[in-house]
């Protein structure tokens, strides 16, 4: 009954997160700060993914969560690696 | 399922995804507001975190209702919980490297530098 | 037996990992974790010789929900801080935690334990291994932050790991 418009205050509220986000990654700073909205935008793609899975009424679009918070993970250490280290794999 | 149980489950699924979407929001608001480097690191590690465990619980629950179960919701939230430290460490150790880190950093209180600045670093 | 799972916690792990990964209960499955819990463990077994003794799994159980209430509190606090607070009264502070632990495993439960919850953030630790660089985002009394710590957090893994 009032899920569906919780529903869609959530996916608003992502939405405008991620435009917040692009903002951020648009003026920041410095380097490392990028990295951290990028890594923010990929937990927030994951729960744009899951709110658009319950929307669906299935649970197919998980596994496509699954993987993102794979690799958002593995992209996050490795840009990190490459500032900390000068190369990723060693 | 009867009736009242039903709405009760409609309104705490309502109010988990409010109060995720809330926080997720905040989240991206710190990452602007807040003016130090150092001080940018704590709000997606947390608040956004909390965001997507929302969504997770109420995606799980309301399969739940339907009569299916699902168990990767649960691998998410920990592969979540897990690695939302592990990049924490990470872009920290390369806010210090880079000289970004807030100033005003305190000895380690054991005769030795911290990993990060130290000559011969182990792998990080 | 030693030799063929050197980590029977990581084999353990895996197995539960890979059913909720494929999301269904069948013997095929079951074939397939138990190959990647055998094979994993052996390929990776030179990166981590030292197997964690813990001699509590029950204190483990009730540490993981004392941490995940923490969690949910720390995200008020956060919030407000983030929402309220104005900037120029954030008061952040490095603090230093001197290490009472020596497992490798217990220190990164610490360090993840840190940074997930109230306030605070694991940004280094020293390069001997025995105390580790804390970031607050708003503490008045940083010794009050780092005492907090060590008794919450700290002593009840000293007892996990004993």
């Amino acid at each position: 009954m009032i899920l569906p418009h919780a529903l869609t205050f959530f996916l608003a509220a992502i939405a405008v997160s991620l435009v917040l986000n692009l903002w951020r990654l648009a003026t920041a700073p410095t380097l490392t700060d990028r990295i951290v909205t990028l890594d923010t935008m990929a937990v927030n793609a994951i729960a744009l993914v899951v709110a658009y899975g319950i929307w669906a009424g299935t649970g197919l679009y998980l596994e496509v969560a699954v993987l993102f918070a794979l690799t958002g993970f593995v992209g996050t250490v490795a840009y990190c690696k490459y500032l900390l280290r000068g190369s990723i794999i060693e | 399922m009867t009736p009242l149980l039903d709405t009760a489950l409609d309104l705490f699924l309502s109010a988990i995804l409010i109060g995720g979407g809330i926080f997720a929001l905040v989240g991206s608001y710190g990452l602007l507001r807040l003016p130090r480097p150092m001080q940018r690191l704590h709000a997606p590690t947390k608040a956004t975190t909390i965001g997507v465990g929302a969504a997770l619980l109420v995606s799980a629950l309301d399969l739940l209702g339907q009569g299916q179960i699902s168990w990767q919701e649960l691998l998410i939230t920990l592969f979540l919980l897990l690695t939302a430290p592990v990049s924490a460490l990470f872009l920290a150790k390369t806010l210090i490297l880079r000289g970004e880190a807030d100033p005003g950093m305190p000895d380690s209180g054991t005769g030795q530098p911290w990993a990060t600045l130290a000559e011969e670093r182990a792998d990080p | 037996m030693r030799r063929l799972f050197p980590h029977p916690y990581l084999t353990l792990t895996l197995i539960v990992l890979w059913f909720l990964l494929v999301n269904q209960w069948k013997i095929g499955s079951l074939v397939m974790a138990v190959i990647l819990g055998t094979v994993i463990p052996l390929i990776t077994s030179t990166w981590w010789p030292d197997r964690p003794r813990i001699q509590r799994p029950f204190a483990l159980a009730a540490y993981a929900v004392l941490v995940l209430w923490d969690v949910i509190v720390a995200n008020f606090q956060v919030a407000r801080i983030v929402l309220f607070m104005p900037r120029d009264r954030i008061r952040s502070a490095w603090i230093t935690v001197p290490l009472e632990l020596t497992q490798p495993e217990a220190i990164s439960l610490l360090a993840g334990t840190i940074t997930m919850t109230p306030g605070t953030l694991t940004a280094d630790m020293s390069a001997c291994g025995r105390a580790l660089l804390v970031h607050a985002l708003h503490a008045p009394d940083p010794d009050a932050v780092r005492d907090d710590i060590k008794a919450r957090y700290e002593a009840r893994l000293q007892r996990i790991f004993a």
